[in-house]
């Protein structure tokens, strides 16, 4: 039987009243408007997909409501219900993506013209922190490789930097406050060309079948299941591809903690903790975590000869 | 201070001791113990262990600087309140992070400073509420107890760094906790060097002024 999130949790839980409210507000609002300018959508506006059976994982997904209240988003707060609490504060239209560096025809994308590169897939993934705990989500993309040969990235590029909008109105996380200002926004990341280029890796504009919440990276993001989440850079405003392996925002913060590569691994355990087991939120027991997050038979082949110790 | 105002201030710190054990019971009721209820619960216990184990810590201080004398008769209630949250945090740990995985749970003491220095602070606790009953106090006599509940300093200083090293840097409220110690340290610190002084004046009169 094939179990769907929709199954396991009911429309009106994932649907609060207050989001129906701003999104009745916001029809309202923009009824008269035309169509010059698209109107922001809705928060929880439905988004077609279709349902991508080569991309799902056995386990059930977890619940929308974990998913959108338990975040690591630290633009907002370093608390995970920060996120949710002050998602509002994030205006995902307009919204441009600007795609340049070592390409052929660097373009600045409006996110109408990227909801349209592709046809819009669902794919279930397993997302596994840093933190040792994971969800599995069902998320509504294409590979970001189809947004990439848009631009015909040229021999040179070798890497692929993203950068997520720095506006402290917009994320009050990044005002900083007495005791320093937590991360060095804006909040950077990056993948090797062929990383980034590999159909795993999802240019993610929804999940649960709606628009992608603002506390999970409206209105675009990355997501790169085989790698932990911090890797998969949210809100984004600029893609840049690059020949010099891109400086990363946890990386900064703490070299020995956070590499580059960040392949989920059991076998190399955080400094501060271990990253052999974890616990699937909505789970007791804590599970073994797999290599490669499960995608092994995927993505290992990407790093044969490599000291995956050495590269963490 | 009258006895009826003493019970009513045991009465406010027994209230406070139980309110975030309240809330909690409370959350798991009405699920809102987010989404990740263990890690919460964990957090939430270790957060109000330091917050009861600096508060008992804080007592005498207030004493030294604004010369109350009523802080000191809810400093031992306070320091088991911490001690109590110290291993309610420790069991939720064992119980339901590790589910008695024996093995991993060593290894991590041995292997990860910030769990050794939990460890070593809920070590350095268990003598002090052993020995916080009142027939404690006089079997042992002022002098040495007091000597012996100086160790929760040094809790307090293995919690903080606890804390501290657990948590990813960029976090704020660990330094706030350590930044709270150091404060109450300093008093001490800065009183112990006032009655140092003031006891080296007293025992040689004869010399003052000589030296200058």
């Amino acid at each position: 039987m094939r179990l769907r999130y929709s199954d396991v949790t009911p429309e009106p839980l994932y649907v609060s009243r207050r989001e129906l409210m701003v999104g009745a507000a916001a029809l309202a609002l923009t009824a008269g408007a035309g169509e010059a300018v698209a109107a922001t959508p809705p928060a929880g506006a439905s988004l077609k997909a279709t349902p991508n059976s080569a991309y799902r994982v056995a386990d059930p997904p977890t619940k929308m409501e974990a998913a959108t209240t338990y975040n690591n988003f630290y633009e907002f707060g370093t608390n995970k219900d920060d996120p949710a609490r002050l998602a509002a504060s994030l205006k995902p239209r307009p919204w441009h993506v600007q795609v340049d560096g070592l390409c052929a025809k660097p373009k600045t994308f409006d996110i109408e013209e990227i909801l349209k590169i592709a046809p819009l897939e669902e794919r279930i993934y397993v997302l596994r922190c840093v933190e040792a705990w994971s969800m599995v989500i069902p998320w509504i993309g294409y590979p970001l490789a189809a947004l990439l040969k848009k631009v015909e990235p040229t021999g040179q590029a070798k890497y692929v930097e993203f950068t997520t909008l720095k506006d402290p109105e917009q994320f009050p996380g990044q005002k900083g406050g007495f005791f320093g200002g937590s991360l060095d926004w804006p909040y950077t990341e990056g993948l090797r060309l062929d990383e980034a280029m590999h159909p795993l890796t999802l240019l993610t504009l929804g999940m649960y079948g709606q628009v992608l919440p603002n506390q999970n990276g409206a209105p675009v993001r990355i997501v790169i299941p085989w790698k932990y989440g911090f890797k998969s850079a949210k809100s984004i405003v600029r893609i840049r591809l690059t020949d010099t392996e891109p400086k990363t925002a946890w990386n900064k913060a703490a070299p020995q903690e956070y590499g580059f590569y960040s392949n989920v691994n059991p076998a190399v355990d955080h400094p501060r903790w271990s990253q052999a087991t974890e616990r699937r939120i909505g789970e007791f027991r804590r599970r073994q975590t797999l290599p490669f997050n499960g995608y092994a038979d995927q993505v290992a082949s990407l790093y044969t000869g490599m000291d995956l110790k050495k590269n963490y | 201070m009258s006895a009826r105002a003493r019970i009513a201030l045991k009465i406010v710190v027994w209230l406070v001791g139980l309110a975030p054990l309240g809330a909690m019971a409370y959350w798991f009721w009405t699920d809102d113990l987010t989404a990740n209820p263990i890690e919460f619960v964990t957090r939430n216990l270790g957060d109000w262990a330091l917050r009861l184990l600096l508060a008992s810590l804080a007592m005498t201080p207030l004493r030294l600087v604004f010369g109350l004398s009523w802080p000191l008769t809810l400093r031992r209630l306070l320091g088991l309140f911490a001690f109590a949250y110290v291993v309610l945090h420790f069991g939720v740990w064992i119980v339901l992070d590790h589910f008695f995985d024996w093995r991993t749970m060593a290894d991590d003491i041995v292997k990860r400073p910030w769990i050794t220095v939990g460890v070593a602070a809920l070590a350095l606790l268990s003598p002090l509420a052993a020995t916080s009953t009142t027939g404690m106090i006089k079997r042992m006599g002022g002098v040495a107890w007091r000597r012996l509940h100086r160790l929760a300093y040094v809790a307090a200083v293995l919690g903080c760094l606890h804390y501290l090293w657990l948590a990813k840097k960029v976090l704020v409220s660990p330094k706030v906790y350590a930044a709270v110690l150091v404060l109450l340290l300093a008093i001490r610190a800065w009183d112990a060097a006032r009655r140092y002084l003031r006891r080296r004046a007293a025992a040689r009169p004869l010399v003052l002024g000589s030296r200058g």
